[in-house]
């Protein structure tokens, strides 16, 4: 169970310079279901899947607006995400009191990773285990931050975090330079193609209307858009017509560029291989999250 | 004794010291003060313009003081009121303003959050009952375009295209209205401005004559020198004094 002496504490170092706690956390991020962000020019958008804790649940919660202008995906703990989201909300709606304008996005990430780091260097805390897509525009256009439970953050054109990101991300890597202009329709079907790559080998799920969700933000000064259920369908319809890049290849990092013509999600396909080295070495944790109690925590 | 503490206010011995059975009383009256300041949005910028005296009751205690701040590259505040608080302000601001430039993100307050700021402090020390004895006048040049706006010291916070506090609300607004037009220049504004302080200067007898002006426009905020108006006491209204002929505006 244990995989060093050093991983009980968190304010402890294993000798080679490692806090085990902090990377622990950064894995139950992994755990939890994809979310995807991507921006142009005036719009971000984030796509996340929605999973299920039964038949007959209701789906876990993966966007949260966190006020008219800013949108966060979550990966990982739900609970911890609730706390972070909350702590957003309060910050926000405090800059907006205090000035009258609203919160610059990178203030309000560049906090929230202040927030996670404390947890890091407390032996009396425990590090948040969820990562944030932060989307969000201001006085300098759109932005997208993804924030880590090591109190690390990042801004980026197009991220995807949680389980099997690498198929998205690879998706983004070849495809991110012609989001800059792309139109709200394009980028949005964009961030449903690139989810749809974390799922594209998996036996048991598939991207639906039910269990995708989408959120919309620009710069025009419309308020964040959250799409879901119906609303989605199109996106989901439009995915049928753009192969997915794992139907012919069960390997995120070797694909050919241009994908084969074949339907879209391959419901036999092999299971993608496991994402690349875990920063705490040894073995990987499982792509899927066993089918028990502890797994519904996260999404 | 303690009744008369709340009515009297106390900057004296024991000021903030709670007298038994009476609530704890600050500030409650200012002592050394400037008087108006005025405001006017210009279709190319804004201009405000003070006198540059600090009286202590009815003496001219000190002179040549600057009552202008300047907040950022592109906002400044024009500040009547206890000139002790008007230093609080300073202070405040500049911390603030500082914060600002420690995010290291290139981000600052905009003149309207700079208001908005005051309004909000203003407000929370009304509310402890230990206000910032001041009218304050922001003046700002955001995204080409003006503002102009006021935080007094109850927190009351506006915005106009004409503005004034102290004794220009009663003598120099109502020049300023008269003179004021969409497309009036920043240039022209200067001299609206003179007058009307030479007209409080003739009738407000906490002002001295040395002025000062000071413009925001798309080149950002610019402070005038202190200048001595050019007065002239030979109206006949003057040299006959109050009521003679009804012709005194007295």
């Amino acid at each position: 169970m244990f995989r060093n002496q050093y991983d009980t504490d968190i304010t402890t170092y294993s000798p080679q310079g490692r806090l085990h706690q902090v990377e622990y956390a950064m894995e139950a991020v992994k755990q939890g279901s994809a979310s995807v962000g991507v921006r142009s020019k005036t719009h971000v958008v984030l796509a996340t899947l929605k999973r299920f804790a039964s038949e007959l649940s209701g789906d876990q919660k993966k966007l949260f607006a966190i006020d008219d202008h800013v949108v966060i995906a979550i990966s990982g703990l739900t609970a911890d995400a609730r706390v972070l989201s909350r702590y957003m909300r309060t910050e926000t709606q405090h800059h907006k009191f205090m000035y009258e304008e609203p919160m610059p996005v990178g203030r309000l990430v560049l906090q929230v990773a202040d927030k996670c780091q404390i947890s890091t260097q407390r032996a009396s805390k425990r590090p948040f285990g969820v990562g944030l897509l932060v989307a969000g525009v201001d006085e300098n256009g759109p932005h997208l931050y993804q924030t880590c439970p090591s109190g690390n953050y990042f801004e980026y054109l197009a991220m995807a975090i949680g389980a099997r990101s690498q198929s998205a991300k690879t998706y983004l890597e070849r495809t991110y330079t012609t989001l800059a202009d792309a139109d709200v329709e394009a980028l949005v079907q964009a961030a449903v193609t690139a989810l749809r790559e974390t799922v594209a080998s998996s036996k048991d799920t598939e991207l639906s209307a039910k269990n995708t969700a989408i959120a919309i933000v620009g710069s025009d000064g419309a308020p964040v858009r959250i799409l879901e259920n119906a609303a989605v369908q199109p996106y989901i319809d439009a995915l049928d017509s753009t192969p997915s890049a794992a139907d012919d290849d069960d390997d995120d990092e070797d694909e050919a560029d241009a994908p084969a013509a074949t339907p879209a999600v391959a419901p036999d396909a092999p299971a993608a291989a496991p994402e690349g080295g875990s920063p705490a070495g040894g073995d990987a944790p499982a792509e899927e999250p066993p089918a028990n109690g502890a797994a519904d925590m996260q999404t | 004794m303690s009744g008369l503490r709340l009515t009297e206010g106390s900057r004296g011995p024991g000021a903030s010291v709670a007298v038994e059975g009476a609530p704890l009383t600050r500030t409650q009256v200012p002592y050394v003060t400037g008087s108006s300041v005025l405001g006017m949005k210009c279709a190319d910028g804004v201009v405000i313009a003070c006198d540059t005296m600090a009286s202590y009751g009815s003496l001219a205690r000190f002179k040549r003081l600057t009552r202008m701040h300047v907040a950022s590259p592109n906002c400044i505040l024009g500040v009547g009121g206890d000139y002790s608080d008007f230093q609080q302000l300073q202070t405040m601001v500049d911390a603030e303003m500082t914060a600002q430039y420690v995010a290291n993100d290139g981000l600052s307050l905009s003149p309207k959050a700079i208001h908005a700021f005051l309004a909000r402090h203003m407000y929370h020390r009304r509310c402890k009952v230990d206000p910032l004895w001041n009218s304050v006048l922001v003046a700002g040049f955001h995204k080409g375009e003006g503002t102009l706006s006021l935080v007094d010291l109850y927190g009351t916070a506006y915005s106009s295209d004409v503005l004034a506090t102290g004794f220009a609300l009663h003598l120099g607004l109502p020049l300023l209205r008269n003179a004021h037009r969409p497309d009036i220049t920043v240039a022209e504004a200067k001299v609206v401005m003179n007058d009307v302080l030479k007209v409080l200067f003739y009738r407000d007898a906490r002002t001295n004559d040395v002025v000062q002006l000071a413009t925001v426009t798309a080149a950002g905020v610019e402070v005038g020198d202190m200048v001595k108006l050019d007065t002239e006491w030979n109206h006949k209204a003057f040299v006959q004094g109050a009521r003679a002929g009804d012709e005194s505006s007295w």
